[in-house]
């Protein structure tokens, strides 16, 4: 298990190690600098500018002094916000964090019950309401529902805001874009795997000895059912955090998204560099950690 | 017994007559209402789209006219005007133009990729196979939208260029080329990235059908690698792969909107339905029928797609998990 998790960390880093090489050349092989920007400078302070953030050197030199900052825990300054990388990240990073996690509970919330229920009356009109609306889940794009969700509920609701990120209430509306998508991949997964469960020798035997139907389905069948759904909880929740950059936009919310799409926009390299990390680490962990909690929860794959 | 004489006992008495694995999956489609509803859908969205606009009936989709604002649905404008004056319903089928032919293209180049790169690996086997397989993996932990955006915004540089010599050499067809020029980057970003899993369903397909007799039998009779991998093992893979090929076409379609919805994908004039939608949202409160029409249409979309990828993976592929 150990061995495991040390060579899935190691192999992780290496993910984030080539996901940061590739960023790195793309970036600069785009047309433009982070000095091309509104601000129209002279060329003499582009020129010392280039010099402090070593843009004039060639791009192995540029790397590796860049990886020299890194080992040092330092992921350099942006030069069009000219302020640290790792305190615009301090900053943005938990209005983040907060909509992913408030968005994955959202999803566990709706999608595993639902699809438990669709899968326990499987063929009839509740299954196939569930089954419909889920599709539409997916379907629906979040940019769709968002502004629909804003002008139609934070206008009518009053403690409700179009946009904002004051007080907690704040968190529902983004929160619950973000998570009907999911939700919907939720109730798919978890109907699948109940399904699978359902069928299998050991739910009939324990029908068969007369265990209560209730008891059957909250001790023997969830158990196996939703391990499809907890495999993908941990990229999903990933993807929530990574991802939220529209929702973010729409719902102004200071998180790390905005910086991302403007960063791009800018050619603004190490604050770039800084998030791409960032989301490559946290794919990394949410796979590793589904990974633990799926050995924890099926003995048979534990070695 | 093979499922083709299954079925042909409970449909019909003539035996003598072979059914094909198209014909039996087709008569599993035909059971399924919500995808061949979902056909019809896609058929008519295709016909508006695609047909109707090479007609005269639909106004031009770039003529602005500053007079003619917001103006609601009447005789001339079925769905009334943008914020422009442009009439909607032409800037809705040629949008759907592009939208549609992104995801078609892209998941052709992704299918294309995936299919000789998964096949590859797993014909081989052994440590080729695990090399190429552990590449992916590492590819797999990228994030897609952000490689995407960094991808398609680098190659749009280069079409640049690339359309001054196009329009060189064809000197009457400048709009033509300017307007598919745009889209080349976002289709060699979503396909060059987005064959991860088809390479996955591929390799896992070779893998299973390498070891059965047919395959056997076509080696021991001394073909090529190449015969046995171009006329025994991919005639007997498509099924899996028609059906992800469909459930890859709404994530696509559903890509490009995203990034045209932050500005990073498909620029005006040119309409797609994720400028649309964007540009609807920004006049949601004043005239919702902005948002709302494109939502509906580019939804409607997506979810005949996906439940037509579902039923045919019912259909082709009985066996698959039934996520």
């Amino acid at each position: 298990m150990l061995r495991t998790i040390v060579s899935r960390l190691l192999q992780g880093i290496v993910v984030v190690f080539c996901l940061l090489l590739i960023t790195f050349v793309l970036v600069r092989l785009m047309p433009g600098d982070p000095f091309s920007g509104e601000k129209a400078h002279s060329a003499h302070i582009i020129e010392k500018n280039k010099e402090r953030f070593h843009l004039d050197k060639s791009y192995p030199e540029q790397f590796s002094v860049y990886l020299g900052l890194l080992i040092q825990g330092d992921m350099g300054d942006s030069p069009v916000k000219e302020q640290p990388v790792a305190k615009i990240i301090e900053h943005s990073f938990p209005a983040s964090l907060i909509l992913g996690i408030a968005g994955i509970t959202i999803a566990i919330l709706i999608g595993i019950p639902a699809g438990i229920l669709s899968a326990l009356k499987k063929n009839s009109y509740i299954d196939y309401g569930t089954m419909i609306i889920a599709m539409a889940g997916i379907s629906i794009p979040s940019f769709v529902i968002a502004p629909l969700l804003a002008g139609h509920i934070a206008t009518r609701v009053p403690f409700l805001k179009v946009a904002g990120w004051g007080d907690p209430f704040d968190w529902i509306l983004p929160a619950l874009t973000l998570g009907l998508g999911t939700a919907a991949y939720l109730a798919r997964i978890t109907r699948g795997g109940m399904l699978e469960v359902l069928n299998q020798d050991f739910i009939r035997t324990a029908h068969a000895k007369g265990v209560h139907p209730a008891i059957v389905v909250t001790k023997h069948a969830i158990r196996g059912g939703i391990i499809p759904a907890v495999a993908y909880i941990g990229p999903a929740f990933a993807a929530l955090i990574t991802g939220s950059f529209i929702i973010e936009t729409i719902f102004q919310v200071p998180g790390m998204g905005q910086h991302f799409v403007n960063a791009t926009k800018d050619r603004d390299y190490f604050l770039l560099q800084g998030v791409v990390i960032l989301f490559g680490s946290l794919i990394v962990f949410a796979n590793l950690a589904a990974d633990i909690v799926l050995v924890m929860l099926n003995p048979r794959i534990r070695a | 017994m093979p499922p083709s004489i299954m079925s042909n006992q409970t449909q019909s008495q003539d035996l003598s007559k072979g059914q094909s694995l198209w014909s039996d999956a087709w008569a599993r489609l035909k059971k399924n209402k919500m995808a061949m509803a979902s056909l019809v859908v896609l058929f008519v969205i295709g016909v508006l789209c695609f047909i109707l606009p090479a007609f005269s009936i639909i106004a031009d989709p770039n003529n602005q006219n500053l007079n003619n604002t917001f103006l609601n649905p009447n005789k001339n404008n079925w769905l009334g005007t943008d914020q422009s004056g442009r009439d909607l319903l032409a800037r809705l089928l040629y949008g759907g133009q592009i939208s549609l032919l992104v995801g078609i293209i892209a998941t052709t180049v992704s299918v294309i990729i995936g299919l000789i790169y998964g096949s590859i690996a797993g014909y081989a086997g052994g440590k080729t196979d695990s090399l190429m397989m552990r590449i992916v993996d590492i590819l797999y932990g990228l994030p897609f939208l952000v490689l995407v955006i960094l991808f398609s915004l680098l190659i749009s540089e280069h079409a640049k260029e690339l359309t001054d010599q196009l329009v060189s050499l064809w000197p009457g067809q400048e709009v033509f080329i300017k307007k598919f020029i745009n889209l080349v980057p976002l289709f060699i970003a979503i396909g060059a990235l987005g064959w991860l899993t088809m390479a996955r369903v591929a390799r896992a397909q070779v893998l299973s059908l390498k070891k059965q007799e047919f395959v056997e039998a076509a080696v021991s009779l001394g073909l090529s690698h190449r015969q046995i991998l171009m006329r025994h093992i991919m005639p007997n893979m498509l099924g899996p792969i028609i059906v992800y090929a469909t459930l890859t076409v709404p994530g696509f379609v559903l890509t490009e909107a995203t990034l045209s919805f932050l500005g990073l994908g498909v620029e005006s004039p040119n309409s797609s339905w994720g400028i649309l939608l964007s540009e609807g949202a920004n006049y949601m409160e004043t005239h919702p029928r902005l948002l709302i029409i494109p939502s509906i249409t580019f939804s409607l979309t997506l979810l005949a797609l996906n439940f037509l990828g579902d039923g045919l993976r019912d259909a082709l592929d009985p066996k698959a998990a039934k996520d």
